[in-house]
């Protein structure tokens, strides 16, 4: 059994990341990197934007050149999917029955999308978007205009229908919740989405919970609502969030639940075992010091970075500001902070000018930001949020007084 | 091809030719440099691919967009700009690129 030095679960871009870190720190040992599907290192985002819309080639999505990791001394095991740890042993057994030996440990495995468990969901035409397979599979049946209902108003849904409401096909969005993205923005933010994908002639159903994908010979023919109500569809597209893969490391001991608790360093309650990105609970200064798990790419990065500075042995805490965003039609959104436990939303500017500010508060203090087709707010509401002063509010909402200038208020 | 030399922040040199189609950051990345983050894939929204830029030509002037999240970096200077909004058209001058710290 070979030596495997640092054994890394998971290439998506929490793992990339601390490989590429690793190097950069000047750390010389072995690195392994085992990633469960075929492709190297590569962006997810743009899955449900550019990739989405053929409009550039998987290649530009890769983290790195394919030939990098041989490179830089990092062995890149594809199809390697882990299917137990023994932490004792400081081995890995993956699913092929191979069994890997490591020193240290870092699990970036992410998470699994969510599956809809109604009747009917193991239908052909159901569709996820999680990763390259999966954008392929459903990219392969939209070459003429299909009617597809969306399962889940959050990001990854509302941009699923921007692309293909785009790309002329007839989109129902099927929101359970009371209004869209309600789990990451304010209400005022839901409302304007909301009737941006109506003007495009999305069919955005609020409060609507899905009972029964219909089909026939084997294939979707539409959805049935809890209320009785039948839509025709061709395709059913689900984003209703992911599963933390964290089992193997659970299984082995690691404190956990809702994925595996880690501490600033990344450091899981193993010894020499770590965690980052999508799967990793950790005290979020961001969100009050509460446990918390981030599904972004910035957290991915940063997090991966604090874990490859404490196995490089020069630790550097997690302190990072979480950001956000996503496109959709002409609107670029950017988020700063978490929003979690503001007691007062301002909206700065018009936002039937389609260029405004969303100002999450707590004591007025800033907490967190959405932005729509504003960087200027959003670099200065960034850095508001860092100094954390209280802010006259007549002045934050006012779009004329740059956010920037009330860092010194 | 558009004739590069980018400075890493180490200081090291890599010269190389990009082909024209793709952005200033694609190439970058492209070639294996470590030190450009690109988080947000190209879509100017993060800022994380700032650099310094040289050109012995003109360059098509920044976006209202760019021209704010680089007011948001630590050391903006004469030149900075955020690579994936540059993009290289062949027979392009040659471009001479400083990677800017890290934030």
């Amino acid at each position: 059994m070979p030596e495997a030095g640092l054994l890394i679960v998971g290439g998506g871009q929490a793992g990339a990341t601390a490989a590429i870190t690793l190097r950069q720190l000047g750390f010389t040992g072995g690195i392994t990197i085992l990633e469960a599907t075929g492709a190297p290192p590569y962006e997810r985002p743009p899955l449900s934007k550019d990739y989405m819309q053929g409009q550039r080639g998987f290649e530009s999505f890769l983290i790195r050149p394919a030939a990098f990791w041989a490179q830089q001394q990092i062995t890149l095991l594809t199809n390697a999917r882990v299917a137990g740890l023994d932490a004792a042993a400081r081995t890995v057994i993956l699913q092929d029955g191979r069994v890997l030996s490591f020193t240290t440990l870092l699990w970036t495995a992410g998470g699994t999308p969510r599956r809809l468990t109604c009747p009917g969901a193991a239908l052909d035409g159901v569709f996820t978007l999680h990763d390259r397979e999966d954008a392929d599979a459903l990219i392969a049946r939209l070459a003429f205009p299909r009617r597809v209902a969306v399962v889940g108003g959050g990001y990854i849904g509302l941009e699923m229908a921007a692309v293909l409401s785009k790309q002329g096909h007839h989109v129902t969005v099927l929101e359970a919740q009371e209004r869209v993205l309600a789990r990451v923005a304010g209400e005022a933010l839901s409302r304007f989405m909301e009737a941006e994908h109506r003007a495009h002639g999305v069919d955005v159903r609020l409060g609507a919970q899905l009972a029964e994908i219909t089909g026939a010979a084997g294939k979707v023919t539409g959805v049935c609502l809890a209320n009785g109500e039948r839509l025709v569809a061709d395709l059913v597209v689900t984003g209703i969030g992911i599963v933390p893969q964290v089992a193997p490391l659970l299984a082995a001991g690691a404190m956990g639940g809702n994925g595996v608790d880690v501490d600033e360093f990344g450091a899981t309650s193993l010894p020499g075992i770590y965690a980052a990105g999508d799967c990793a609970r950790h005290r979020n200064r961001y969100a009050g010091n509460a446990w918390i798990r981030l599904e972004s790419v910035q957290n991915a990065t940063d997090q991966a970075i604090a874990a490859a500075h404490a196995i490089a042995g020069q630790p550097k805490p997690y302190t990072a500001l979480p950001w956000f965003w996503s496109n959709q039609y002409d609107l670029r959104l950017q988020s700063a902070g978490l929003s979690l436990g503001h007691d007062m939303a301002l909206v700065r500017g018009d936002m039937a000018s389609r260029s405004f500010s969303i100002l999450y508060l707590r004591e007025n203090r800033l907490l967190a930001l959405d932005c729509v087709n504003n960087a200027r707010d959003y670099v200065g509401g960034k850095a508001l949020i860092a100094v954390g002063t209280p802010l006259d509010l007549a002045r934050a909402a006012d779009p004329a007084v740059a956010l920037k200038s009330l860092a010194a208020a | 091809m558009v004739d590069l030399v980018i400075i890493d922040r180490a200081g090291s040199a890599h010269e190389f030719s990009a082909p024209g189609g793709g952005s200033l950051m694609e190439a970058v990345r492209a070639q294996g440099i470590y030190d450009i983050k690109a988080l947000c894939g190209g879509s100017c929204s993060c800022a994380t691919c700032h650099v310094y830029v040289e050109a012995s030509g003109p360059l098509k002037p920044m976006s209202e967009d760019e021209n704010d999240l680089l007011d948001g970096v630590s050391e903006r200077r004469e030149g900075s700009r955020l690579a994936c909004q540059i993009v290289l058209a062949e027979g392009m001058a040659p471009l001479r690129v400083t990677i800017a710290p890290e934030e």
